[in-house]
């Protein structure tokens, strides 16, 4: 078991979360609770696969995961945006669709082996030790682009004016309307912008983290992990990157621990009865029970500091407006 | 006149006037506005008066782009005009107060203000552009506010100020104000009336919606009258009085003032003791409530709505738990007991929203009339209801308390809330109570079943009912009362007697100050 060597894999199965944790805090900070992540996920790694796989090409492959998430995630806006049908209902459906479409489109992909997205070293970077080996050596460029990703999501979204949009109509929607920002565009954008994020997720794992086309194994309830991610970090990328790394290297992590039969002076219970490894398995889908909870009750989510108007439709005209 | 003067303090030019004219919209199943005109000028606060649903709020919305009229047309400065949304009225100098505040509780004061604007850095924030333009506004109009403020800190009145500066900071020269005094105390009103009376000396045109006549007589150069989505009329406020305007609110003539005699009351039937509860975040919403209700005694709660009027009513009705303390019913004890319990021993309880805990608004006019009672004979035996029985009850109800409606089968969300409000009242009379708590009994409700309500719960009065009137209508509560509790944050800040208590006085405990600092002073 070496420390290294896990916190590198974590880094690399934590980017799956990290692209879905974000993405998720996107719509979610308009006011809209997607639960279909787990299927917009599985729908861009059977889009990227394939497409890597015909065209020779990964960068189309990421582009078509990409835009694969984000058209899914449009049914969802749609249906919760337009027709302010129930959030938690639609996103459930969402997942069925997207787990569906993939499993059809993705027919025969098994076995097949794409283009990868390909893996370097940081120049510099790289050298410092045990932090350049962990963090920037022989990562594929996803990773880099997560460690980009946060800094700029955070400043997006509490520096920026479309990110102050944002969290008004996340937050009060009559009153971006009163003040001439569209609700109903903003939250379409952000919707979309959740869905292409997750579609990368998607891709993220089967055409580089762990590459492959394994049906509904591809992710593995990872999805349903970022949307709890996105509640334990109270909406904030810092925080989910932290929570995204945690249980990437958790993951792998519980491989690594089935290993000795002495941890920490103890018997190692996993290495006891390698069974005990399914309660970690199980988390995806407590997970998915919490955030259920969390987004149906109002007064949990003002004490975590939930978007006010999350998962409530907007209708101009109605509650005094 | 010199260019200078046709400037506003902001720096920005007057609209001179703004004129509607003919304006129809309609709503399925209703004409909200039929055929209306309207105009302000430049300095001028016109008032526009009707009661719910009489189409004041659908002309404004129209007027702020919220709404398309099917008919009409809007001239601003004697050029026609075309608003299609909130963007377009505010590019014309339009901007609006709407009722409820339209702020985002947990941010900045400044970044509210640069909501939707353009940002002079690009996408970049630009917040320290915006608080020195709110610190040279709120300089100009003398108003009190800190851009830095983060919202949800800010007392209500400090909020009104907030929806002001904003306005100004988009070049508002004209300002709808929609019932902007409805969550305020006396002194807030007070306050800002000063404000408003200073910005249409400036040159602003404001136009002032409400149904409160002194409001209408502190504040306003002319009033428009609107019923049932007509025009009835413009006049100049000096010339009329308020009986004027409700007759013309109404369209007959109407009772302003109660005749509350003089009652001798009879035993405590209601009796509270150091009441304290707490609400689902742990927050305590009650402390030490202590107060009784005689028989032949009708006693007002006072207080700015969310002060812990809803949680007291409810508490009492078994709907709220009391964690310590008693609540007593004809001197037994009755704490936490359940809202069906609490009907039993006589309590009967008209609860502030309507719609939502007062009826089913699904349910027709008969079966509304029955909600607690159809267990009991004669309205059911065992598992069977008797319809005559409900039939004959609700036709009896409909016909003593004048409730307008095609027919008792009709569904209760079709009825006008003054209408569901008479009729829940004669469910909850009809069960002839000890003790009858009225939660906001005519909010929304039209000055004709206000008048008819009022009267009802002076008879029962009369007839030795103990009443408790929870009400946020200060007017209501000090004309119908025989003693008044004002609570703040929780808590009882005085109780005394209506007849020797001013508004002024009630305003301040209203605001937190305890009934013997305010006699002091």
């Amino acid at each position: 078991m070496n420390l290294e060597i896990i916190l590198h894999a974590g880094l690399a199965t934590g980017t799956v979360l990290l692209f879905a944790a974000i993405g998720e805090i996107f719509a979610e900070r308009a006011g809209i609770l997607n639960l279909g992540v787990e299927g917009m996920m599985l729908l861009g790694a059977m889009a990227g696969f394939s497409t890597s796989l015909s065209t020779g090409n990964v960068w189309l492959g990421l582009l078509a995961a990409i835009i694969a998430g984000g058209i899914l995630s449009l049914a969802h806006g749609l249906v919760t945006i337009h027709f302010q049908a129930d959030q938690v209902v639609s996103g459930l459906s969402l997942t069925f669709l997207g787990t569906g479409l993939a499993l059809v489109l993705g027919e025969g992909l098994s076995g097949q082996s794409p283009q990868l997205v390909p893996a370097f070293n940081i120049p510099l970077l790289s050298q410092i030790p045990f932090i350049g080996p962990v963090f920037f050596a022989n990562h594929s460029l996803l990773v880099y682009l997560g460690y980009l990703l946060i800094p700029f999501t955070w400043y997006y979204i509490f520096r920026m004016r479309p990110g102050m949009h944002l969290r008004a109509v996340g937050e009060k929607p009559d009153a971006a309307d009163t003040m001439g920002v569209s609700v109903y565009g903003t939250r379409y954008f952000y919707v979309f912008i959740g869905g292409c994020l997750a579609g990368l997720a998607g891709a993220t794992i089967s055409l580089s983290v762990s590459p492959g086309w394994y049906s509904t194994q591809t992710t593995s309830g990872q999805g349903w992990i970022a949307i709890g991610l996105v509640i334990f970090a109270q909406w904030n990328p810092w925080r989910a990157a932290l929570g995204a790394y945690l249980f990437g290297a958790l993951r792998r992590g519980i491989l690594d621990l089935q290993g000795p039969a002495i941890l920490l002076g103890f018997a190692n219970p996993l290495y006891v009865n390698s069974n005990y490894g399914f309660f970690l398995q199980m988390t995806p889908y407590i997970l998915t029970i919490l955030a259920l909870i969390i987004g149906s009750r109002q007064a949990i989510k003002k004490r975590l500091g939930a978007p006010a108007a999350l998962g409530v439709p907007y209708i101009r005209g109605e509650r005094g407006l | 006149m010199s260019e200078k003067n046709n400037l506003l303090p902001s720096g920005l030019p007057r609209i001179e006037s703004l004129e509607m004219r003919g304006i129809v919209k309609k709503f399925p199943g209703v004409l909200a506005n039929d055929h209306v005109d309207f105009d302000v000028q430049a300095g001028e606060i016109h008032a526009l008066l009707g009661e719910n649903g009489a189409g004041k709020s659908t002309l404004m919305k129209i007027l702020y782009g919220l709404y398309q009229p099917e008919e009409g047309e809007i001239l601003l400065n004697g050029e026609r005009i075309e608003i299609h949304s909130p963007t377009d009225s505010i590019n014309h100098g339009i901007g609006m107060i709407h009722q409820h505040f339209m702020l985002v509780d947990n941010v900045t004061v400044a970044e509210n203000v640069a909501l939707g604007l353009k940002s002079s850095k690009g996408m970049r924030l630009d917040l320290d552009v915006v608080s020195a333009r709110i610190r040279e506004l709120a300089d100009k109009y003398h108003l009190q506010v800190n851009p830095n403020a983060i919202i949800s800190k800010l007392a209500v009145g400090e909020r009104q100020r907030v929806e002001i500066v904003k306005a100004l900071y988009r070049g508002a020269a004209l300002l709808v104000l929609d019932e902007p005094t409805a969550v305020l105390t006396p002194q807030e009103v007070d306050d800002l009336f000063v404000i408003f009376k200073q910005m249409a000396a400036d040159g602003h045109a404001l136009i002032f919606i409400s149904h409160k006549l002194n409001e209408i007589f502190a504040l306003t150069h002319r009033v428009t009258v609107l019923r049932d989505g007509k025009l009835i009329g413009t006049v100049n406020t000096s010339d009329v009085t308020k009986a004027d305007l409700a007759n013309m609110m109404v369209g007959r003539e109407v009772l302003l003032t109660r005749d509350r005699q003089p009652r001798e009351t009879g035993e405590a039937r209601l009796v509270l003791e150091n009441v304290n509860a707490f609400n689902d975040d742990g927050q305590s919403v009650l402390k030490n409530i202590s107060f009784e209700v005689r028989s032949g005694e009708i006693v007002g709660v006072a207080g700015v709505s969310g002060n812990g009027q809803r949680p007291l009513a409810e508490a009492i009705a078994g709907l709220q738990k009391v964690e310590n303390g008693r609540v007593l019913m004809a001197g037994s004890d009755v704490t936490n007991f359940t809202p069906a319990q609490m009907f039993d021993t006589g309590l009967s309880y008209i609860p502030e929203e309507r719609m939502h805990d007062g009826c089913i608004k699904n349910f027709s006019v008969a079966e509304n009339a029955i909600l607690q009672d159809y267990v009991r004979p004669p309205f059911s035996k065992g598992i069977f209801l008797n319809f005559k029985a409900i039939a004959s009850h609700a036709q009896e109800l409909i016909e003593s308390f004048n409730v307008k409606t095609p027919s008792q089968e009709t569904l209760i969300k079709n009825l006008s809330g003054g209408n569901i409000q008479k009729l829940i009242l004669a469910r909850e009379l009809a069960r002839e109570p000890h003790v009858l708590i009225a939660a906001q009994p005519t909010r929304g409700v039209d000055i004709g079943a206000t008048e008819y309500i009022h009267g009802q719960l002076l008879r029962q009065r009369a007839a030795g009912l103990a009443t408790l009137l929870i009400s946020e209508d200060l007017d209501e509560v000090k004309a119908m009362s025989d003693r008044i509790v004002v609570l703040y944050g929780g808590e009882i800040m005085g109780i005394v007697k209506s007849d020797e208590v001013t508004i002024a006085q009630l305003g301040l405990m209203m605001a937190g100050e305890r009934a013997d600092e305010v006699f002091a002073a």
